[in-house]
């Protein structure tokens, strides 16, 4: 850069860090404004509307923390490779700068009070229930297992690992294996479902990794609802994630996001069933918990 | 000119000619702080290599997907029995009966602490509890499976019968009891026995983060006796405090435990904070930058984890996010002031790096990538995600791991010559430092992507064909590395035993009043004294043509020593 006509070398510094700043602005802006184009660090895009709430949270959140976190080792970098003892004179023994002092100290509230502002926002679309949900759908969770109760006395109870009602995207059996470990939660994909999640004996985890979504299954508490709104046709697998016993690392369980139409004859199909054999709860299964190794 | 102030004016008739029982007698009858501290320390070392070789028999369990080389059970038990251990009785016990004990009468110029036979009752209630913990391994059904958390109901004897759950919460309430005593112990040494000149504004940081750690034990560790003595209760006498059959919650049994547990975090972590606050500006040659901003963000710390514990319940859908996630979120800013102020603390300076300066450096890293990740697990919808995954694990390991393994061997090796008056060997703590943070990344890093990727924690096993045993098998080997960077330290220990080289009273040239004293400390501590103007009383003693850094007077101000406002209280006249 050369200097223009009457600009001191200062000046010209000074602009070539604007210039850089504009950059560095223009960048980040850039990588906001493209939300899906957001890097996923390891984690998962998240196949629910709620779930991709939060990937956008999760994955600005880890860009701010990698340039803090890269500012603060920079620093001590510098001042490890910098400073290191070159003579034994003593340092000059300064201890107080009260403006940098400030200053570190209110940068970070900033920081904070913006990360609690998008918190708080997407924190109410994660937790918004909604009042027209598509299905409803009642969780229990027990030792070691799961079922999945509908409208019309439709159930699906499975023990650990092993699926008694399998259910594909095809409409044949699950696929892959190594999703459809435990009973299917069968919902429909584009349209929200709401959940409502209990347990028999102690706390378990509901917790749908690609979902960005987890939440306890807690005995005696009957006010726990929350949507999950799958954006597509999937299989996800899913597992408890709150230590509940013996078999806790079994307790596994999957969601299949059906397409609508798909979704609707499966219920009916189920519901006549249900109504076919009176005095049972539509289908049910079980299986042995003694089953100590995953069947996939 | 007189810089000494004698104290046997005052003492005199205390130290002289200290005869009393020795060997086992002597271990057993003692109420010295520096035999008790020594005691405690032995025994949290001993738990933590207990502890540790738990975290190796569970790491060799997960390299791969279904071993059998623990049942389920087994497994339960050791994780239950690993955090038990790490957290109650080696990293809490470590820095406030440990290090705490033996260190902080010393930095305050006091001859002990200020209630001795209080003192040794603590040491014996925290290895009695300890002893009655360890005991549920022999029992039947093998030892307590349910978490170091004991989650109500699974804690509850319908779902975790057998004696091994009744010993684990005798053990929590009985040094729970030892915990509080030390508490009051260093609250009133603190307050009661400073020397002569020292006023609050010139103690050692330690001894402030040790003062503000004790007011939070008596603030939290009551409320998790309270809860024991209810967990009992529920257990043997029928009442349902957790149960919902009788009106009980198990959500109370949350509250209760998390008003203990997230102030236990910080009991846990601001000792270590002192330490690295004490061991950073010796070994760079400076005063400590920021000194009463680093009080006060240790004060609000403090402050502040009295009002987040329901940030470990967000998944509960029953606690109000907003409030909990803000003053969770808030804590980054005074822990913030901390990093700025070490690495202020560190610029210009002359740094020089030894055994507990390297960790101390080590410590930071760590804690600067597990404060990172926990300023994203305050935000709820985050935790929604990664809430008992190894994402949490791996934050968790890198915040405790951080101050209580850096930042508290840091402690170990930098008053080690005060302990023993012997030398370790710079060679074998160089070693142990830098095969223990190799380690440590390889071990806690790939755990971060295991848990977003969606293998949730306390599993026996998982799914083979998902692609996780890989980073397991990764994670693995870097846990049995730093297991064998304690060989180094064992080694260092024995060959300083074996082949003592003389310390000196002050080998760091450091700054603090323990100093001072001989090495190791004679019976009740001091013979004599050092004016005391500054935080830095040993350091000015030492430096006598060096000005003085007095407090509050602007900054970047240099004041002349002996003519501040408040040198007139340092000639020891009490």
């Amino acid at each position: 850069m050369t200097p223009r006509a009457g600009e001191t070398t200062d000046k010209v510094a000074l602009r070539r860090r604007r210039r850089a700043l504009g950059v560095l602005g223009g960048t980040a802006l850039v990588v906001l404004l493209g939300g899906c184009n957001l890097p996923t660090f390891w984690g998962y895009r998240g196949s629910t509307k709620q779930g991709h709430d939060e990937f956008l949270l999760y994955s600005s959140t880890v860009i701010a923390a990698i340039v803090v976190g890269l500012i603060v080792a920079v620093l001590i970098a510098w001042a490890v490779l910098r400073y290191r003892r070159r003579s034994d004179d003593l340092p000059r023994q300064f201890q107080y700068h009260i403006p940098l002092e400030i200053t570190y100290t209110v940068v970070p509230v900033i920081i904070v009070l913006i990360l609690f502002g998008f918190t708080v926002a997407v924190e109410n679309q994660v937790d918004a229930v909604a009042s027209n949900p598509t299905v409803k759908v009642d969780v229990t969770a027990f030792q070691w297992g799961w079922t999945f109760s509908y409208p019309g006395h439709v159930s699906v109870t499975g023990v650990t690992t092993e699926d008694p009602d399998p259910v594909g995207l095809d409409g044949n059996a699950c696929a892959p294996a190594k999703d459809c470990l435990g009973p299917g939660l069968i919902i429909p994909a584009g349209e929200t479902t709401q959940i409502h999640l209990t347990s028999k004996d102690v706390i378990h985890g509901f917790y749908v990794p690609e979902f960005n979504f987890s939440r306890y299954a807690q005995p005696g508490f009957d006010d726990q609802y929350f949507d999950l709104s799958p954006q597509h046709a999937g299989v996800f697998r899913a597992q408890c994630t709150q230590l509940c016993g013996l078999y806790h690392s079994l307790m596994f369980f999957h969601v299949v996001a059906l397409p609508p139409a798909q979704f609707q004859s499966w219920l009916s199909s189920q519901q006549s069933l249900a109504a076919a054999t009176t005095g049972t709860t539509g289908t049910t299964a079980t299986s042995s918990t003694s089953s100590t190794k995953a069947a996939a | 000119m007189t810089l000494l102030a004698d104290r046997q004016a005052t003492h005199g008739h205390e130290h002289e000619h200290h005869e009393g029982p020795t060997g086992l007698l002597k271990w057993m009858t003692s109420t010295d702080h520096k035999l008790i501290g020594m005691n405690y320390m032995v025994t949290s070392l001993v738990m933590f290599f207990l502890a540790g070789i738990m975290a190796l028999l569970l790491r060799a369990q997960l390299a791969s997907p279904h071993s059998s080389f623990l049942n389920f059970q087994q497994y339960n038990a050791l994780f239950t029995m690993h955090g038990s251990l790490m957290l109650y009785l080696f990293a809490g016990p470590f820095a406030f009966g440990g290090l705490a004990n033996f260190i902080l009468p010393l930095q305050v110029g006091a001859p002990d602490m200020a209630f001795p036979r209080l003192n040794a009752l603590s040491y014996w209630l925290y290895l009695s509890g300890s002893v009655t913990m360890l005991l549920g391994f022999l029992v039947s059904g093998g030892a307590a499976a349910y978490g170091w958390v004991a989650y109500a109901p699974l804690s509850s004897v319908q779902f975790s019968p057998g004696s091994a759950p009744d010993l684990w919460i005798l053990g929590i309430a009985l040094t729970g009891f030892s915990a509080i005593f030390t508490g009051v112990n260093l609250v009133t040494t603190t307050f009661y026995l400073r020397a002569p000149g020292l006023t609050m504004f010139r103690l050692p940081i330690f001894t402030w983060n040790m003062l503000v750690t004790a007011i939070l034990i008596l603030i939290a560790f009551p409320i998790l006796t309270a809860a024991m003595v209810l967990l009992f209760a529920d257990r043997h006498f029928g009442t349902h405090f957790y149960t919902t059959a009788g009106g009980g919650s198990p959500i109370l049994y949350q509250n209760l435990f998390w008003f203990f547990g997230h102030p236990e975090v910080y009991i846990l972590a601001l000792p270590y904070f002192g330490i690295v606050s004490d061991v950073i500006p010796v070994f760079s040659r400076k005063p400590l930058f920021g000194y009463k901003g680093m009080v006060f963000a240790t004060m609000s710390i403090a402050a502040l984890s009295t009002g987040v514990w329901a940030h470990h319940m967000f998944t509960t859908g029953e606690v109000l996010l907003p409030f909990f996630s803000l003053l969770s979120l808030l804590i980054a800013v005074p822990t913030g002031i901390k990093f700025f102020n070490w690495i202020g603390t560190m610029w210009r300076g002359q740094l020089i790096f030894t055994t507990p300066m390297l960790f101390c450096i080590g410590f930071l890293l760590a804690f600067l990538m597990g404060g990172l990740t926990g300023v994203m697990l305050a935000s709820p919808p985050i935790d929604f995600a990664t809430h008992d995954t190894y994402f949490v694990v791996a934050h968790f390991h890198q915040v405790l791991f951080g101050t209580a393994v850096y930042a508290g061997f840091a402690g170990l090796y930098y008053w080690y010559p005060k302990f023993f008056g012997r030398m370790y060997r710079e060679s074998l703590g160089k070693w142990h430092f830098w095969l223990m943070t190799v380690g440590f990344w390889v071990t806690f890093l790939p755990q971060y992507v295991l848990g977003l990727w969606g293998m949730p924690r306390r599993v026996a096993s998982y799914p083979s064909d998902l692609g996780w045993q890989g980073l397991n098998i990764v994670s693995t080997i870097g846990a049995y590395l730093i297991g064998i960077s304690f060989v180094f330290l064992l080694v260092n220990l024995w060959v300083s035993w074996r082949k003592p080289v003389l310390a000196g009273d002050n080998p760091w040239d450091a700054h603090t009043l323990e100093w001072f004293a001989a090495s190791p400390p004679v019976h009740h501590n001091f013979e004599r004294l050092p004016p005391i103007r500054s935080e830095r009383p040993t350091w000015d003693f030492h430096h006598p043509d060096a000005r003085t850094v007095a407090h509050g007077n602007g900054h970047r101000t240099l004041v002349g020593a002996g003519v501040g406002p408040e040198s007139g209280n340092g000639d020891g006249s009490a």
